[in-house]
């Protein structure tokens, strides 16, 4: 194009460059098509987390669809950028000033539009997928706003729809798991029923941890002094992990304890257990009445603050008496 | 100013800040990295024996007054300032810990409970100041920290889901006359002495220890300090080919 050439006469002049819009327009459809085939039906049943719960099921759901989504517009930007680079390149010898940009309203309409779409359509899918299974499997804090169904109950029982309650306990550097409705007993493994719903209520007696059963689709927040509920349902037997997600101090990469989901009679038959053994042992008597949350530094069956207990006073730490020869 | 003295300027600039990087290295990551001594335990019959000892205050020159394990050297029997130690794999482990520091109450109260021991069990027996026993033997499944303050410190390995309480001298008895300069001697303290046995995993490999008491008077709700240090109030148990 001329210096002189006004801005109709330069797209008269680039009539022939039209073909490159239906020719990238082609690539990017076969380029796309195969890439979201492979995705949906290779990846998907790969992806992570799995499909241990339900909230992991639809995790394993929303990260394929968003790979769906996002292929063709990655497969577009690279494809533009090759084909840029390929067919407009600066050929030996040219050294010709390229056409003037004067804006195109069918590109840019179609790029607004487009992405309006998607981002409209990410912002309705997830909002419908973290309602739907209560709260996708993460911490909503003491008060949660979307529930699982799930009847409450004093006990539970692996007959009908009983939700069961679970206490996870943060401390440096271990995970205790309670249940309150099997008396408040405690252990160091996390042992759950198939197909039942579960409440989580996370907290911490001292640093912030998080609680992370990967393989569950769970991942909360523990905080000390708060109640922190997540919910699941795992649908699948078998063994998995519990990391601790929050950088908790030294051993916090080693802050891990072992879970195994059982069958419903199974399951109860091991609370029932733990339960009948930690009542004999006095166990239970020594634990403190069950809570959403714990105070650290006041024991709750004595009523007092362990700075008031046995002379023990005085220091940050709260815990050295007077009589220590080296109180702080 | 010329140019020679802005060089010169930017140079010292720069030396400083490379310098200050160097110190805060050596000082912190080289600290934390301070190489503890390990203290290997070998096996005789199938069995290996661990002894310990925890005490209020250590003899060291930077943190005299943090509370510490210290392990004796099965060879010399002295006892070294370190919390590492191996042992070979699948063995009978005997431990014996020496409680020379008074009671804690424990964070969470669950871990009272005696957990991963053969036989569910730990032995107990306690001493005053004039070696007189007063708690003999006694095996206990739970001793609780909150109801009696018996508890000193705890001795966990979580990989092994061992969890021991670890038992102090009697509060009444010990007021005012816990054992103040180590490594302590049973000779004129008062000290529980506390045994228990584990099997040593098939698999080799090293598995931290620590204390679940927390102990680390002087920070934030007895947290870090020394319950976060290597060679305090936690440890690794290197298990090794038999």
């Amino acid at each position: 194009m001329s210096a002189t050439d006004t801005p109709a006469e330069a797209d008269a002049s680039a009539s022939p460059e039209r073909g490159h819009g239906w020719r990238l327009l082609a690539g990017w459809i076969i380029l796309s098509v195969p890439a979201c085939l492979v995705i949906w039906f290779v990846w998907y049943p790969h992806l992570p987390p799995g499909r241990m719960s339900d909230s992991a099921q639809h995790q394993q759901f929303d990260i394929a669809v968003l790979a769906v989504t996002a292929a063709p517009v990655v497969i577009g930007v690279l494809l533009y950028f090759a084909y840029v680079i390929v067919v407009w390149r600066v050929r030996p010898g040219d050294e010709s000033d390229g056409p003037a940009i004067y804006g195109n309203t069918k590109v840019q309409a179609t790029w607004i539009i487009g992405t309006t779409m998607i981002v409209l359509f990410l912002f309705v899918f997830g909002t419908v997928e973290l309602v739907g299974p209560a709260g996708a499997g993460a911490g909503e804090g003491p008060s949660p706003i979307w529930k699982l169904t799930g009847t409450n109950t004093a006990a539970w029982t692996p007959a009908g729809n009983d939700m069961l309650q679970v206490q996870v306990i943060g401390q440096q550097w271990a995970f205790t798991y309670r249940y309150p409705q099997f008396g408040g007993m405690e252990s160091t493994v996390l042992d759950l029923p198939v197909d039942t719903p579960i409440e989580f209520h996370v907290t911490s007696l001292d640093v912030i941890h998080s609680f992370w059963p990967y393989l569950l689709g769970v991942k909360a927040d523990a905080n000390p002094q708060v109640d922190n509920v997540a919910y699941t349902t795992v649908k699948t037997a078998g063994g998995f992990v519990v990391r601790c997600d929050e950088l908790c101090g030294l051993w916090h990469g080693a802050m891990t304890s072992n879970g195994t989901v059982l069958s419903r009679s199974a399951f109860q038959a091991w609370a029932t257990g733990v339960r009948a053994k930690e009542q004999a042992e006095g166990v239970l008597a020594a634990l403190p009445p069950y809570a959403l949350t714990y105070d650290p530094t006041v024991i709750p069956q004595l009523g007092k603050n362990i700075v008031q207990i046995d002379g023990i006073t005085g220091a940050a730490g709260y815990y050295y008496g007077s009589s220590n020869p080296v109180t702080p | 100013m010329p140019v020679a003295a802005r060089a010169a300027a930017l140079i010292v600039a720069f030396l400083g800040v490379v310098g200050l990087g160097i110190f805060v290295a050596v000082y912190y990551i080289g600290a934390a990295t301070t190489q503890l001594p390990i203290v290997h335990y070998t096996a005789s019959s199938g069995q290996v024996n661990v002894v310990l000892q925890e005490d209020a205050q250590n003899d060291s020159a930077t943190r005299p007054d943090w509370v510490t394990y210290y392990t004796q050297d099965p060879a010399t029997k002295q006892w070294l300032h370190t919390t590492l130690f191996s042992v070979p794999a699948n063995v009978k482990v005997n431990v014996t810990i020496y409680g020379y520091d008074g009671c804690t109450p424990l964070r969470n109260n669950y871990f009272s409970q005696v957990q991963g021991t053969i036989g569910g069990t730990v032995t107990v027996s306690q001493f005053d100041q004039h070696g007189k026993e007063y708690v003999t033997g006694k095996k206990a499944s739970v001793i609780n920290s909150w109801s009696d303050c018996n508890v000193g410190h705890s001795f966990a390995i979580p990989d092994l889901g061992v969890y021991v309480p670890v038992a102090s001298p009697n509060a009444q008895l010990s007021a005012n006359n816990l054992c103040s300069s180590s490594p302590c001697t049973p000779s004129g303290n008062p000290y529980a002495v506390e045994t228990f046995s584990f099997m040593s995993p098939v698999a080799t490999g090293t598995y931290r220890w620590q204390c679940f008491v927390p102990c680390g008077g002087g920070y934030l709700d007895g947290n870090s300090g020394p319950m976060g240090t290597l060679g305090w109030m936690m440890g690794e148990m290197d298990v090794v080919s038999a």
